[in-house]
């Protein structure tokens, strides 16, 4: 698409959909959202940059293969899972750590390491699919 | 309240069912997309239907109010939702690329795998 | 640790298995040679079992065992009394004579290993089924042999008469093997045990039943295809397809016996009722007169054997199933009797085989100078099978002479019948035994001469051993057969007979046995050559009727297949989806679960648009004829379905359908230009009409289904543990994400493992397209 305007807005509303992509990821634990929902708005993100300046031009800022980002998702969502082996509970038993970060508590965990890997997962595979469909168009 | 939900299911499911009996790929992945839906909602019916609360428990309570939605359906659609897209997305290209090595779109004649002429197993030992 | 007897029990009898794992080592090592080595596995086991004759002759048993599978009562357990250690004996005895001729007989074949493997893994599981407490280990011992026939007979796989011989056997005896596993499990259920040992004490109990017949002729299918009663012998004359070491120690001395094995087993329990005295008597006295005939008309010195293993299995059958203490005595001692001159006359068939190149009696002659050790075992065993004294076939026949002679009607039939039958085999084993040593030298194809030593040896000791028993048969009996026929019959007995003749009627009928056999053996020729014409006149046999069964098995089988799948995608689908509309449809009026008037509560406003909207796009994708139409109203009805979800409380779930309704749409896009969606359906009317039935069956089932559950009372249990757990434990507020995350994690780590694979099986469709074409350029 070689609309002037589409291509103007496109890297806007890319990065602005990728930023609150990650803060549904974030906040899904306590309001609405999560890695599933932050996955597809950030696949929609970038697939609205792929339609406007190329897929080439995504997969260049991505740096890694889609589909290896969806790997390390699922790698991230294995060690959450067995992070609780060392801990000596049953596998997939949720950790929390509380971190002082500036004089503000920030609670980490390893249910918000596997919500991580499952966007990851999401962005991964199913960017995949529609950047390599969008390459099928231009061929 | 259920009982127009239900309704509406069970016509998501014939709809449904009419387009995968098309011999035409296309109508039968379209009919896969509204067969997702049509389970959907008859997952979240089965779980009762309930206006407006969501499952989400408000600053300085323990436990989910009586009056919220049932958490459980939701969650099973969440994951059904991008499990049924993932499908979808691979019959889609599945049947892009049968279209373009059988050279038709018509199940009736995509006798790849069992041919009409198939010979009989051979005899003897 | 220190092992007891059970353990060291154990070990012996699951040592052949230990050696089937090593044979094909020891081959590549030692060549032929490692036979020596092999065989010692078998001699320790019959060493050990023999340790058990002493406690065993004094009415004792051997137990021992270890539980499987506890709650089905499942245990590798033995039971070793008179008649399990006297078959495990001849198993093995006989096993360690074959292993060593059988090095000789294989020298140099490239394939030593495996034959020796495949031997050694049947006498492990021909030892197991004898010793087997439990029906059940009885069962999967018994298919076991069955298989581990089927290896040995189709060892010589490249040839299709060796294949076809394979099959059969497997088919017949494995086949019958599932009538056995289906009389045992009646059994089972009759007497409520599944150990031999405990069968035994409730004979009562299992013949009252009124199960007792069918239970009955299912084991009697089981043991008659086993031990190849007419009409089922087709498959052992056909397996001496096999190397013969395999045809003496299978096919006559052991894994044919485990029918007769079953029945001596089951009499006890079973035994003695009218049925099973005219069943068993019949059969084997059937199968005797046939085997025997057909035996006199054969030219192959292996086939001849054959059928006379066919006749003496009938002769067991018929023994067993007379029933009086004398026949199971006769049972007993012909049944050891023939394993040692039977096992011997194949040896010997082998060793003539392979000293002059042919098995053709009428292409044999003069041997006895070049193969002067063979032909002396080949005499003893056959004089032993002729029933002369002293040797121990002659102790079988006056023993079952005594057994039948009686003065009634049933007992004169049956004793012309075997007195037939015996004389048959009297000139079949001379035939055997006899003609290729005698005469004038014919030539062959090699240059007669002896058999090596280690192809001598087990002839040879098995021939005397036969000499020896009679000789010393009252320790004899003591030790083996007394103990033996006890066990059979239930209660002590014992056996007297001894090798210096009495007279009496038993030694006239054997003295006619021996003339009328004599007789027989001086008209041979003649006699062959009517049987000939006998047997074409009778027409195709059952043989043929296998063949027959089988290629209208597969026909059916085709056109089974060419039914159930005729390779149309619709009209699988709408098999599939009508059989979904009958089990949604089917329970609700045909039980009376049809839900009641459902209470149309008028919905809010938005709602009903919602409604009203989604059933729009429902109706727009129906009728849709062109791409755009379709895609907006796909995306019309996703929405719409997006909207609701958010009107019911699922802001996650309207999110994320909004998300994946734009990605669809897109793709679709994509991919579209692409397909195209025909204006027309391509169903003619009738099509339509049909799968529109369909599918309104399909959604009326589900609209019916959701009523009728949402009717009944809600229970909350569920949602109310995550409600009210997930922020104490979990730590978090949005409860849908904690059950995702959370409380069901492992279900959400399978599902992005499947968005993962199918992201890879998508990337890699598209990436095959697109070599294919730069290939096609």
């Amino acid at each position: 698409m070689n609309s002037p305007i589409f291509r103007t807005v496109a890297p806007f509303l890319t990065s602005l959909m990728l930023l609150f992509s990650l803060f549904v990821l974030l906040r899904g634990h306590n309001a609405p959202g999560g890695g599933f929902i932050g996955g597809l708005v950030a696949v929609a993100a970038l697939a609205i940059h792929g339609a406007a300046w190329g897929v080439e031009t995504v997969r260049r800022a991505i740096v890694f293969h889609p589909l290896s980002i969806a790997a390390f998702g699922l790698f991230l969502s294995c060690i959450a899972g067995f992070a609780s082996a060392a801990a000596g509970v049953p596998f997939m038993t949720g950790l929390w750590v509380t971190v002082h970060v500036l004089g503000s508590a920030v609670a980490l965990s390893s249910v918000m390491l596997f919500d991580l890997g499952v966007y990851l997962v999401v962005v991964g595979a199913l960017l995949a699919i529609v950047l390599a469909l969008e390459e099928e168009e231009g061929v | 309240m259920e009982a127009w939900f239900s309704l509406l299911a069970g016509l998501f499911f014939a709809a449904a069912v009419y387009l995968i009996l098309s011999k035409h790929l296309i109508r039968t992945l379209i009919g896969i997309v509204l067969l997702g839906n049509a389970v959907n909602l008859t997952l979240l019916v089965a779980g009762r239907l309930t206006r407006e609360v969501p499952p989400i428990i408000a600053d300085g309570l323990d436990r989910l109010p009586g009056n919220a939605a049932n958490p459980l359906p939701q969650a099973l659609i969440l994951t059904a939702i991008v499990i049924s897209f993932s499908l979808f997305a691979f019959l889609l290209v599945l049947a892009y690329r049968a279209y373009r090595v059988l050279g038709t779109d018509d199940t009736d004649r995509m006798r790849f795998a069992e041919p009409v002429d198939e010979p009989a197993p051979p005899k003897g030992y | 640790m220190i092992a007891g007897a059970a353990d060291l029990t154990f070990l012996a009898l699951s040592l052949p298995f230990v050696a089937a794992c090593l044979a094909p080592v020891l081959f590549r090592l030692f060549g032929h040679r490692a036979a020596w080595l092999l065989a010692l596995a078998p001699a320790v086991s019959f060493l050990h079992l023999a340790g058990f004759i002493a406690e065993v002759a004094r009415g004792e048993t051997v137990t021992g065992g270890y539980a499987w599978v506890p709650s089905y009562n499942l245990s590798f357990s033995w039971y070793i009394d008179g008649l399990a250690l006297v078959f495990g004996l001849l198993i093995t005895g006989i096993g360690v004579l074959v292993v060593l001729y059988a090095g000789g007989y294989l020298k140099g074949h490239p394939q030593q290993g495996r034959f020796f493997s495949f031997l050694m893994m049947f006498m492990g599981a021909m030892l197991g089924l004898v010793v087997s407490d439990s029906f059940l280990m009885l069962f999967v011992f018994w298919e076991l042999t069955s298989i581990t026939s089927f290896l040995l007979i189709g060892f010589d796989h490249e040839r299709p008469a060796a294949r076809r011989a394979a099959l059969q056997a497997l088919l017949v005896t494995g086949g019958g093997g599932l009538f056995l596993l289906a009389g045992l499990l009646m059994i089972w259920n009759i007497a409520d045990v599944t150990q031999m040992s405990l069968l035994l004490s409730y004979g009562e109990v299992v013949k009252a039943s009124p199960y007792y017949l069918a239970a009955l002729l299912l084991v009697l299918v089981g043991a008659f295809t086993k031990s190849a009663q007419f009409p089922f012998h087709v498959w052992l004359p056909n397996a001496m397809e096999a190397p013969t070491p395999v045809s003496a120690y299978l096919h006559s001395a052991t894994m044919v016996k485990a029918g007769v094995y079953l029945l001596m087993r089951l009499y006890p329990a079973m035994g003695g009722t009218p049925v099973w005295e005219i069943l068993l008597p019949v059969f084997g006295g059937g199968t005797l007169l046939t085997g025997a005939l057909m035996a006199l008309r054969q030219t192959d010195l292996k086939l001849m054997l054959a059928y006379t293993t066919v006749a003496s299995l009938g002769l067991l059958v018929l023994l067993v199933g007379f029933g009086s203490p004398y026949a199971i005595e006769a049972a007993v001692l012909y049944l050891v009797g023939h394993s040692l001159f039977k096992g011997a006359l194949f040896m010997v068939a082998g060793a003539i085989d392979h000293g002059t190149g042919t098995r053709d009696l009428t292409r044999l002659g003069g041997l006895r100078r070049a193969m002067p050790v063979t032909f002396a075992a080949a005499l003893l065993a056959a004089l032993s099978m002729a029933g002369l004294p002293p040797f121990f076939g002659f102790l079988a026949k006056e023993e079952i002479y005594l057994a039948l002679a009686a003065g009634n009607l049933r007992s004169i039939l049956f004793t012309i019948v075997a007195v037939a039958g015996n004389a048959l085999m009297f000139a079949a084993a001379f035939a055997v035994a006899l003609k290729p040593f005698l005469g004038e030298s014919r030539q062959t194809l090699k240059h007669p001469h002896e058999a090596p030593a280690l192809m001598w040896i087990g002839p040879l000791v098995l021939a005397l051993a036969g000499l020896a028993a009679a000789l010393v048969s009252t320790a004899f009996h003591a030790a083996i057969s007394s103990p033996m026929a006890s066990a059979v019959r239930g209660e002590a007995t014992a056996i007297a007979v001894g090798p210096m003749p009495h007279v009496g009627l038993p030694l006239a009928l054997s003295a006619a046995t021996i003339l009328l056999g004599l007789a027989a053996y001086r008209l041979l020729d003649r006699l062959r050559d009517a049987l000939a014409r006998f047997f074409q006149a009778l027409g195709p046999g059952p043989d043929q009727g296998f063949d027959e069964v089988l290629e209208a098995l597969v026909a059916c089988a085709v056109k089974v297949t060419r039914f159930v799948q005729p390779g149309r995608l619709d009209i699988y689908l709408s098999v599939t989806f009508a059989a979904v509309a009958a089990v949604l449809l089917l329970p609700l009026f045909l039980w009376g679960e049809a839900p009641s008037e459902p209470a149309f509560a008028w919905p809010s406003l938005s709602e009903l648009a919602m409604l009203l909207i989604a059933v729009i796009g429902l109706a727009a994708v129906l009728v849709a004829v062109d791409r755009l139409t379709a895609i907006v109203a796909l995306g019309i009805q996703g929405f719409a379905v997006a909207v609701l979800f958010l009107l019911f409380g699922a802001p996650d779930l309207a999110f994320t359908q909004f998300m994946i309704e734009t990605l669809s749409v897109v793709i679709l896009a994509l991919v579209m230009t692409r397909l195209r969606l025909h204006a027309s359906d391509r169903r003619p009317a009738g099509q339509r009409l049909a799968d529109g039935a369909v599918a309104l069956g399909c959604g009326l089932g589900l609209t019916l289904l959701l009523l009728k559950a949402t009717e009944g009372v809600f229970d909350t249990a569920l949602g109310d543990f995550f409600g009210s757990y997930s922020k104490v434990i979990a730590h978090g507020a949005n409860v849908v994400n904690v059950i995702i995350v959370d409380f069901r994690g492992t279900d959400t780590l399978g599902e992005i493992a499947v968005v993962l694979a199918a992201g890879m099986a998508i990337l890699a469709l598209i990436r095959l397209g697109k070599t294919q074409k730069q290939s096609g350029k």
